[in-house]
């Protein structure tokens, strides 16, 4: 077991700012955790603009975005970056272990600072009934699919709720030429941002049905169709309203948990309606110098959101190991 | 007449309202910045709009590129570069900032890679 000031999990927009901010604040040897081969999280499948118009004060993609702090992080020669790092215990005196090819380590930390961002929704937890086919997937799988692999998993589509992810991808499977038959969306109005719902939805003309839900979906290998149904206020099937469309994917876009199993895992008290860590000030656990930045604390609308109060997370974390707070 | 027209500038949103007589803009208001009258002028005489997409790089590590256009180009023009990207095949390493397509559609704007191929 080796030791370090500040150990950050997770290698995204949460856990780079914090990383530098920590840095910034005087720690000397902070090691950063990340699954992945590449640093930038998220951000390096949304490949549209729309990033850093506050944090950057210019307009960015999300690799462009990703690419600021992906190469402040790599500069700072006191911040180690451990890739292709998996997480699998975290204890409450902060030993942290984690799988890397060829070697299990642990690692006793003085803070710690999770930047886990968080997961979306999945199709049984929005409860919609109907067969188990191929061809539905969540909205940010999709985009993996088509941004990063090159790939386009289906050819006429439904998106289930109209997130921003969701919203997005309506836009991204229409230009990649697939037919998006709709966005359904139970809510009475869009849940994304109007931005979105003026660029995603409205530009190339794409049916969009407020205040209706699927009710089934239909298929044996493949999704075939989906049928949908108008809701009154108690979000129950307006009876007569029902209608059928014809679709081979079907996306889920039904909103993000945070993802905070390991600080669970720890001990720490976790919300179970939100997923959020329990806490009295921003980035705090009920753990003396366990923190949790980024989408994992909270899901923020903007990355630029993140990346601020992820800067406080590094602060904070870097006084508590310095033994000011 | 009153045109109502949702502002992407920012996550703002704003919804800009546009008196029109006659094709000429007469009034705009609605707006809490100094962009919307100006992304409300550009949306009624020539919508405009930033392209992303990815292009395929095939035998390199990252398989898929991120690119951009470095400025926006007109929104009826999105669908051709949509089928123009398709076409690239870059088989090498890029940058990020690289020009991919220069004089993209002939818009004299360029096509830019958002991402490292290797980091």
């Amino acid at each position: 077991m080796f030791k370090r000031s500040l150990v950050i999990v997770g290698g995204g927009p949460a856990g780079m700012a914090a990383a530098i901010a920590a840095y910034e604040h005087g720690v000397e040897d902070i090691l950063l955790i990340e699954r992945d081969q590449y640093l930038g999280g998220i951000l390096n499948q949304c490949v549209h603009a729309g990033f850093g118009l506050n944090y950057f004060k210019e307009v960015l993609t999300g690799p462009e975005y990703a690419d600021r702090f992906i190469r402040k992080v790599k500069n700072i020669r006191q911040i180690e970056i451990s890739m292709q790092s998996f997480v699998v215990d975290l204890s409450k005196d902060k030993v942290l272990t984690f799988l890397k090819p060829g070697s299990l380590k642990q690692v006793q930390a003085k803070a710690l600072i999770m930047a886990t961002g968080c997961r979306e929704k999945t199709r049984e937890m929005i409860h919609i009934p109907g067969t188990r086919p191929a061809g539905i997937f969540s909205a940010g799988l999709a985009q993996k699919l088509i941004n990063i692999e090159g790939l386009l998993p289906g050819k006429k589509v439904v998106i289930v709720g109209s997130g921003d992810i969701g919203l997005i991808m309506a836009r991204r499977f229409f230009l990649e030429g697939a037919e998006v038959k709709a966005v359904i969306e139970i809510q009475p109005k869009s849940q994304g941002l109007i931005r979105n719902q003026a660029q995603c939805i409205e530009d190339f003309a794409i049916p969009f049905f407020c205040g209706h839900k699927i009710q089934r979906i239909y298929g044996n290998n493949r999704v075939e169709k989906v049928s949908v149904v108008q809701v009154d206020e108690n979000f129950n099937a307006v009876a007569g309203s029902g209608f059928d469309i014809e679709c081979d994917t079907v996306l889920i876009s039904a909103g993000l948990i945070p993802e905070n199993e390991l600080i669970e895992m720890a001990g720490a008290a976790v919300d179970k309606e939100t997923n959020c860590p329990v806490s009295n000030e921003l980035n705090k656990t009920s753990i003396p110098g366990l923190f949790v930045c980024g989408n994992s604390f909270k899901v923020y609308d903007l990355v630029d959101s993140v990346s601020r109060d992820s800067v406080i997370a590094g602060r904070l974390a870097a006084e508590y190991s310095k033994g000011l707070k | 007449m009153n045109k109502k027209i949702t502002c992407i500038e920012c996550p703002k949103g704003c919804v800009l309202s546009v008196d029109l007589q006659n094709d000429e803009i007469m009034s705009i208001s609605g707006n809490e910045c100094p962009k919307g009258p100006e992304y409300a002028l550009s949306e009624i005489k020539n919508p405009l709009r930033i392209f992303t997409a990815s292009v395929s790089n095939p035998g390199q590590l990252l398989k898929m590129i991120p690119v951009r256009t470095d400025k926006p180009i007109p929104k009826d023009k999105l669908f051709m570069a949509m089928k123009e990207v398709k076409k690239i095949r870059l088989c090498r390493p890029v940058n990020i900032g690289d020009v991919i397509a220069e004089n993209f559609l002939g818009l004299d704007i360029n096509l830019v890679a958002t991402r490292d191929s290797v980091s």
